[in-house]
């Protein structure tokens, strides 16, 4: 079933605050294999005019994803999450990232289309401190594959997404 | 690290490329460093029943390699302001052996305001682009 166009607009409550530790940007970093000492080390990164150590620029994943779930899981917009690819992905960051920041994110539905029977899902989440000063902007696509209403025209054009 | 210099960089100029290899412990590391558990990064049964070859890479560790890329060219990895990727094709990861053979590259693309810097970034495994659209804006000292 097509994901229903009255979605695009809307908004999802603030998610609970996510609180960055320095421990849990040293673990993304190793995962990513970046030793870069302003993600590891507190001198190093007030060295280079941080307040305290930063994260890798994907790091605002982590917090998103969180937010996110309240969009991908409702039920009244009714996305087979099981279904569903990562197309695209950006961050405008208005910010690094840094070690105590405490973030809330608010999701927003920015477009949702439909081409060659999948339902095409445009977000956007904006990660502000609790006090409302803006860090990233994170933009997400999401394609879930066979959802829409498959029309003989489109057929043969696939949507691709692999995440 | 020292700071890259906006003076220094011309249109055209190349960053040193980067190869990763990628390999089954890498995701299982990444699933709990992101907290992205999707079994299509770990599990090759369900991977198959959802129509993929094998299990795949998270599009978004392929995403992290590129962003390790511009960072260590930048010298200061609070200077990338944007960064947004098109995820093309998966990366596909046997189990066994080395794993998958990720190579990265990018180049300055055009001088913009304000000391920044687009970048394109080129990430490919056996010849085939797996990011598509992949730029970044860097902020030069």
């Amino acid at each position: 079933m097509a994901l229903d166009q009255s979605f695009v607009g809307r908004s999802y409550p603030p998610s609970v605050v996510y609180e960055v530790g320095r421990e849990k940007i040293r673990e993304f970093a190793e995962a990513i294999g970046d030793d870069d000492p302003v993600y590891l080390h507190p001198a190093a990164a007030r060295a280079a005019g941080h307040p305290d150590v930063i994260a890798p620029p994907t790091f605002a994943i982590v917090v998103t994803m969180h937010a996110q779930g309240a969009l991908l899981h409702d039920p009244e917009l009714g996305l087979d999450y099981s279904k569903v690819v990562h197309r695209e992905q950006s961050f405008q960051h208005h910010r690094p990232i840094t070690a105590g920041d405490r973030l809330v994110s608010t999701v927003y539905v920015d477009g949702i289309r439909s081409a060659a029977g999948n339902d095409i899902l445009d977000t956007r989440s904006e990660v502000a401190t609790e006090d409302g000063e803006p860090v990233v902007t994170a933009r997400a696509t999401l394609v879930a594959r066979g959802t829409a209403a498959r029309s003989t025209a489109a057929r043969g054009t696939a949507e691709r997404g692999t995440a | 690290m020292t700071a890259r210099r906006f003076d220094e960089v011309a249109v055209g100029d190349e960053l040193p490329p980067l190869s990763v290899t990628v390999g089954r412990a890498d995701l299982v590391r990444y699933a709990g460093a992101s907290g992205d558990f999707n079994p299509i990064h770990w599990n090759e049964r369900f991977a198959r029943e959802v129509g993929l070859p094998d299990v795949i890479a998270h599009g978004m560790l392929t995403m992290a390699l590129g962003g390790r890329l511009v960072t260590s060219w930048a010298g200061d990895p609070g200077a990338v302001a944007e960064y947004g990727v098109r995820f093309t094709h998966p990366l596909v990861v046997p189990d066994g052996g080395p794993g998958a053979l990720l190579e990265l590259s990018g180049k300055v693309a055009a001088l913009l305001d304000g000391n920044t810097v687009r970048v394109d970034i080129t990430a490919s495994c056996d010849g085939r682009k797996v990011l598509g659209r992949a730029t970044a804006v860097v902020r030069l000292a």
